[in-house]
């Protein structure tokens, strides 16, 4: 029995977190913040680590590796509020199609080549007149909040939780970036006009697995950016001085980062469970895949605020840049759906809802 | 990550399984006395087959097997499972026998773990006292050496099963002079000796959970002593930490968590049942997802005493503080959902569960509070957990 991460993953993430440490600094999140720089930098420093083919077949030119592999890594993206698709390219959409059995484009996802969005909030819960209709091999609506304004092409949730795939250079496709407070990933809106699409799969199944990993690879991106905002308050009450102390030699101060960490520790495990319970096909995986992602957004909620409380006044300014994980953390709670719609989905996986 | 026990384990179980069919029928019956002849023979029993006492050397009276957490765990489980009885506990076994197969004599392991496990010997621990709570360690029951006997006086306080106990295993201060943390004993002594005053101390939930009691001239043979003399402190910590993480498995959270749904699914508002009120049932599915955060958080931990290389340090840490918070929240949202019903106690006809709500939700509120309340564990996780530094002393005036 071993309940944990194995060599591999310590090794995974310790390549991984090495990479970005050198590679993905704050100085280049504020570039990427200002329109400056874009996520290609980091896209294909993480693609010569094989990130984008992680959960990939090798058979498909991928690392044919699993989903608590892929919440090893999401966790240490997280960390460092990595710029990039990580979740809808690297994730989402293998999840989705490997579930549907059209895998001929993994191989140039798996490259770094190639990149996937997806649009799945009608899935979760329709927002003001969005949608797409589809006849004769044609789609025509729009579809808000899209992952990834970059993207090569869409998988698209269609009427009755059906898949759709559109092409990004199709003449009835246009897209437009939605700035949100995030800066680090890209989201768009989606409008179709007698687009060609492509039927990926009308089993609802398909798009909940990708939901699911979804979720539980924003749970881990979560998890490790309120880590990152923990150790930056810890660090900072350290140095910080006032009425000829530390801060952090203050009760006050202390009890707001012992409250952060023990909120925080228990979810290391939940989460590595959920990533744990999808590679094996758990019966409990989507139950566990929803209570990562709204127990997560919740406590990297209170991670976010009480970490920028340690900080005082300049907490609150540009200078330190905490905001963007701050950012980065209310972005995840309200993507793939707010922690009060998992729940609920979380009571009607154990038919606790009439 | 690899969940399953292995083969040799599910034998184990098979085992475990098969002596709980076989014995289902010669459990004590309920109310039978800690005294009475089939609760000892059920006691004896369940330590000849290493059901209990598992790891405790035979010659001390156990069944002398090596450690093994996940055979303990089955064991666990399996008697939960089937609700069998799981023979004695109390501080006794649970936090003296570790110490005195750490610390004792040789003399005192023969003299007190064989009758301790075999429930012949009802222990309390004296530990905290009206002055000495969050601060134990400036506790100042005194015991001075007068020939070969200690004379004590003093006070202990929150001391469970005083009144029952056969012994008490006391913290007593010998060495006035020295720093507070050097100066104190560990003393064991009988409860009937003359000048022990047990006073019961009524609770919030209206029952005597706790004592008082009073030392005065109470004289005690100079070897009863566990370590050497100002070396208390050490013993005392040593068994401190069994204590905390004891007091809020979280497989009993769920289990009680599980309750709060099958009330959920009983009880009515208008008509309606509670569980289709989608505002309890968000205040349930938010605690669902915390306890089972502590779930596995503690299959985090058990994993750790195998394979050590996980540091599961802050892991521990937490279980007191959050456990105990998330028990109380559980059992607030199990009266919530009977609204005023909830309020019912004692002979009240509408009462449910027993009363276990109202009771649990007071219960808890106390094991917040007790072995070391929420705001000692924060200091400890932030200063050892965090590495964050001690609040400075204020200098002292006019002590």
């Amino acid at each position: 029995m071993e309940f944990g991460l194995s060599e591999e993953q310590k090794l995974l993430q310790d390549s991984l977190t090495r990479f970005l440490k050198e590679q993905v600094s704050l100085d280049h999140i504020r570039e990427v913040a200002a329109g400056e720089s874009n996520d290609a930098m980091a896209w294909s420093g993480l693609s010569e680590l094989g990130i984008p083919g992680l959960i990939i077949p090798e058979s498909h030119g991928g690392v044919g590796l699993g989903m608590l592999d892929a919440v090893v890594v999401a966790e240490a993206l997280g960390y460092h509020i990595t710029p990039g698709p990580f979740i809808s390219t690297a994730v989402i959409a293998p999840t989705m199609l490997m579930a549907a059995g059209q895998t001929e484009r993994l191989t140039d996802v798996a490259a770094g080549q190639y990149r996937i969005g997806v649009a799945l909030s009608e899935a979760i819960g329709s927002r003001l007149d969005a949608g797409i209709s589809v006849t004769d091999g044609t789609a025509t609506g729009k579809a808000l909040f899209a992952l990834d304004s970059e993207a090569d092409s869409y998988l698209i949730n269609g009427p009755d939780h059906s898949l759709y795939w559109v092409d990004a250079g199709d003449p009835g496709f246009s897209r437009k970036l939605l700035t949100t407070i995030d800066k680090t990933r890209t989201i768009c809106e989606l409008q179709l006009n007698k687009a060609s699409v492509q039927l990926v799969s009308a089993d609802p199944g398909v798009l909940l697995a990708g939901i699911d990993a979804g979720r539980v690879i924003q749970a881990a991106d979560s998890l490790g950016a309120a880590q990152c905002m923990l150790d930056q308050a810890v660090a900072y009450s350290l140095q910080r001085e006032q009425f000829n102390r530390v801060i952090a030699s203050f009760q006050a101060v202390k009890h707001m980062c012992a409250e952060m960490a023990s909120q925080l520790e228990p979810c290391r495990s939940l989460v590595w469970y959920a990533g744990h319970a999808m590679a094996t096909a758990s019966d409990d995986a989507r139950l566990t895949a929803c209570h990562a992602k709204a127990h997560l957004s919740e406590v990297a909620q209170f991670v976010a605020r009480t970490s920028t409380e340690v900080h005082g006044g300049m907490g609150f300014t540009d200078l330190v840049g905490l905001h963007y994980w701050f950012k980065r953390i209310g972005a995840n709670r309200q993507l793939l759906g707010s922690p009060e719609l998992v729940r609920e989905e979380a009571a009607r996986a154990q038919n606790l809802v009439a | 990550m690899d969940l399953s026990f292995g083969p040799e384990y599910e034998d184990f179980r098979d085992e475990v399984k098969t002596f709980i069919k076989d014995n289902l029928d010669d459990q004590p019956k309920p109310g039978a006395g800690p005294k009475s002849e089939e609760v000892r023979q059920w006691q004896a029993k369940l330590i000849a087959n290493g059901f209990h006492s598992r790891t405790i050397p035979a010659e001390y009276g156990g069944f002398g097997a090596e450690p093994d957490i996940i055979k303990s765990r089955i064991i666990a489980e399996e008697f939960g499972a089937a609700q069998m009885n799981t023979g004695f506990s109390g501080q006794g076994i649970s936090m003296l026998t570790p110490v005195l197969l750490e610390m004792g004599t040789e003399a005192q392991k023969q003299q007190f773990i064989k009758k301790t496990i075999h429930g012949e010997l009802i222990w309390c621990q004296g530990y905290s006292e009206p002055g000495a709570g969050s601060d134990l360690a400036s506790l100042t029951t005194r015991a001075e050496l007068d020939g070969d006997e200690w004379v004590i006086n003093g006070q202990k306080i929150w001391t469970s099963t005083a009144h029952i106990s056969d012994w008490i295993f006391c913290l007593v201060r010998t060495e006035p002079e020295a720093p507070k943390h050097q100066g104190i004993s560990f003393l064991l002594f009988e409860m009937n000796t003359p000048g022990i005053d047990v006073r019961p101390l009524v609770d919030m939930t209206g029952t005597a959970n706790f004592n008082e009691v009073f030392f005065t001239d109470v004289r005690v043979p100079k070897d009863q002593i566990v370590g050497h003399r100002g070396q208390g402190w050490q013993v005392a910590n040593a068994i401190l930490g069994h204590e905390r993480g004891s007091l809020a498995p979280p497989d009993a959270a769920m289990a009680r968590l599980n309750g709060v749904i099958k009330l959920m699914q009983e009880e009515t508002i208008s008509g309606e049942r509670v569980i289709d009120n989608p505002i309890f049932r968000d205040r349930l599915l938010k605690l669902q997802g915390r306890v089972m955060a502590m779930q596995y958080n503690d299959m985090r931990l058990l994993s750790a005493t195998i394979n050590k290389s996980q540091d599961t340090k802050l892991a521990g840490m937490v279980v007191k503080l959050i456990g105990t918070e998330l028990r109380h929240e559980i059992e607030c949202l199990g009266i919530d959902v009977m609204g005023e019903i909830g309020l019912s106690y004692g002979d009240n006809p509408y009462l449910r569960g027993n009363g276990s709500w109202q009771y649990q939700y007071m219960y808890y509120l106390g094991l917040i509070i007790g072995g070391g309340t929420s705001q000692i564990q924060k200091n400890i996780i932030s200063e050892r957990g965090l590495g964050m530094p001690k609040e400075p002393k204020i200098a002292q005036t006019g002590v």
